[in-house]
């Protein structure tokens, strides 16, 4: 596990410092980013609120199941430890056991390897060697949890509650929390302590669209009956000496999301660059010819394992 | 447009070779990401069989794709997106591929023993401690008597104080009313025992010095009831009425505390392995015996809340109490050892 990209100059998150490598079985190296730690804040919260809202579910659940109890045989049964009350009371206390133990377990096992907070903040566990993520792993990283948050959240309310709370407690558990939940701050990886028992991490889920080839139209000036190409431009080899992979993939995101404003901006500073005179109208054209006339140069370079990275490089 | 022309003459137009190279493929991407798309959506199951046959060959294919796309491409929006695709099927391919029931299979069947044996040196540090702080609580209080107030919280002491007598110490052992709402009580114990268990394990990430405290520290809790019955020569019926549910739940904290002392022991005495590769590998060894603890806690939940209140004799709860202990010990420590390695 390297912790820099293959290729630096492929720009993919907006924070470069959370890029990371994780090679494959295969031996394939894949580009994963580290998830943020305010998303990672925000899904457990998420989390949280879910969980306190089933809790509050199956709560009132009981209360409406003992409320049709009682509503359906007179109010002379004694809803004393015995009957329904005692089986409404053992399925709450084995729910709520369930639910601060369990919900994690459920989710993390399953094929998304995430909670219904980390599914709606685009985020997932792994595991960190590139392996398969094991039950096992999932089981370490979600015990740990129990210390980490709910542990403390428990003492200090039942602390406040029953009035037992000493501000040294209150300030104990303070720190307790704090130190757990702003563990993730102070390692690269964003481990939290369970991560790190677990061998686990939690990275960005990614979902990227196949957008159309670049510059479908360049060579649509094809003679139909012949099949053979002519371009409307014609770039020496000077002309496209000028630029790099960083311009070209700038022209290429221009290209693929540009407005007109936009392409006509670059095509007046390309041909300012290689002393053309921009014509208008025609910037689209020119630009989709420009840049596989540029491409193409520098592709044939990575052929031959040389690469020019920006304008600033030494030409090819 | 280049979408009014087939696929062909699009392959045959494409000015660049990594266009070209990229229009031949594209179909068995689109393909791999349907696929992706469907299981990530859990509809693993809409999935034909031919595609389920298909989803490893069209990732190492993707692979190879992305490979010859880093180095022979300058296209930018297909290699981020073959980036992406690769990872979401790299997941799906290596995904947690056994099924819920699959792994309870392989936990009883040998998993969850072989974990056990593989921590055996913990679980005799953990013994050691925890027989050391019967020792200590028992011995402290046979000191001084107040120390028992020291060590044993409010709601447990009621009648079970030092100086009560043997009438009122037996009835604690012994009372028969109250059956109803046993149910609830194990439900109770269960899920207040199995946090102290999971509590006992996660404080081992402190290098375990956590752990073997909370151990000494209820077990001196232990020591001093045990002081207090002793005192009126019902030492026989208080072991008795422990046993019954004990083995099995004392059994179940011995391995919680084994496996906390078992990952803080990793991290702090790594040997050869890094320390971060230790603590994960040992953790995972740990997460497996703690499943196995909350299933022994579930037992002693409800062999506390039923069979102990049920069964009044001495001789008998020795008996349960004894069976229990006899069944753990030969499936952890007899059970499974032929069974191949399977674990990474």
């Amino acid at each position: 596990m390297t912790s820099t990209t293959t290729d630096p100059w492929i720009r993919r998150s907006n924070n470069t410092k959370l890029d990371r490598i994780m090679v494959s079985p295969e031996g394939v190296p894949l580009n994963v980013t580290v998830a943020t730690a305010g998303a990672r804040a925000g899904a457990l919260t998420l989390d949280i609120i879910i969980i306190l809202g089933l809790i509050l579910g199956v709560t009132l659940l009981g209360f409406l199941a003992l409320w049709g109890f009682e509503a359906a045989f007179d109010d002379n049964i004694v809803l004393e430890e015995s009957g329904p009350l005692s089986v409404v009371a053992v399925l709450w206390i084995i729910s709520v056991f369930l639910f601060r133990n369990a919900y994690f377990l459920y989710f993390e096992l399953g094929d998304r390897a995430a909670t219904w907070g980390k599914r709606a903040v685009g985020i997932r566990v792994a595991a960190r060697d590139g392996g398969r993520l094991t039950a096992e792993a999932v089981i370490a990283r979600n015990i740990i949890r129990d210390i980490e948050l709910f542990l403390p959240l428990v003492f200090i309310s039942s602390g406040e509650a029953d009035g037992s709370m000493s501000d040294f407690t209150a300030w104990a558990g303070f720190l307790w929390v704090l130190m757990f939940l702003l563990f993730p701050l102070f390692n690269k990886d964003r481990l939290r302590c369970g991560d790190l028992i677990a061998g686990t991490w939690v990275i960005q889920n990614v979902k990227r669209n196949l957008d159309g080839v670049v510059a479908p139209s360049a060579e649509l000036s094809a003679d139909p009956t012949t099949g053979k190409t002519t371009s409307r431009y014609e770039f020496s080899d000077a002309d496209l000496s000028v630029y790099g992979e960083f311009e070209l993939q700038t022209l290429e995101s221009v290209l693929r999301t540009g407005t007109d404003e936009a392409l006509a901006t670059v095509t007046a500073s390309i041909c300012n660059k290689i002393g053309w005179e921009p014509g208008s109208g025609d910037e689209r054209i020119f630009l989709e010819a420009y840049y596989t006339a540029l491409r193409a140069k520098l592709e044939r370079g990575m052929r031959f394992g040389k690469r020019r990275k920006d304008k600033f490089s030494q030409d090819i | 447009m280049a979408t009014d022309l087939t696929a062909e003459q699009a392959i045959e137009n494409a000015a660049l070779k990594s266009d070209r190279f990229r229009l031949e493929r594209e179909a068995d991407w689109m393909r791999l990401e349907d696929i992706v798309t469907k299981m990530e959506k859990g509809k693993a199951r809409q999935l034909s069989d031919d595609d389920v046959l298909a989803l490893p060959t069209l990732y190492r294919t993707l692979l190879s794709s992305l490979s010859i796309a880093r180095e022979s491409s300058l296209d930018a929006g297909l290699i981020d997106y073959l980036e992406g695709l690769s990872l979401r099927a790299y997941f799906m391919v290596y995904g947690t591929q056994t099924s819920f029931g699959q792994w309870l299979k392989g936990f009883f069947g040998g998993g969850w023993s072989q974990s056990i044996r593989e921590i055996k040196l913990d679980i005799w540090i953990a013994l050691f401690v925890m027989i050391a702080g019967t020792l200590i609580g028992y011995v402290l209080v046979a000191g001084d008597s107040d120390w028992y107030y020291a060590l044993v919280p409010g709601n447990f002491a009621d009648t079970r104080v030092p100086g009560a007598s043997e009438a009122a110490l037996r009835e604690t052992l012994f009372s028969t009313e109250d059956h109803d709402g046993l149910g609830v009580f194990a439900a109770y114990l269960f899920s207040n025992n199995a946090q102290v268990a999971i509590l006992a394990f996660a404080l081992g990430f402190a290098f375990a010095v956590p752990s073997i405290l909370l151990l000494i520290h209820n077990m001196a809790l232990l020591g001093a009831m045990v002081w207090v019955f002793a005192q009126r020569d019902l030492t026989v019926e208080f072991i008795g009425w422990l046993s019954i549910h004990g083995t099995t739940e004392l059994f179940a904290i011995l391995l919680a505390g084994a496996a906390g002392i078992h990952v803080g022991r990793s991290i702090a005495f790594p040997g050869a392995k890094s320390h971060l590769k230790a603590a994960s590998d040992a953790g995972k060894r740990a997460a497996l015996v703690m499943a196995g603890v909350v299933i022994m806690l579930i037992c002693a939940g409800l062999l506390e809340g039923f069979a102990r209140q049920l069964i009044n004799d001495t001789g008998l709860r020795y008996l349960v109490g004894g069976a229990m202990l006899t069944f753990w010990l030969v499936y952890f420590f007899a059970f499974g050892r032929n069974r191949v390695e399977e674990r990474p």
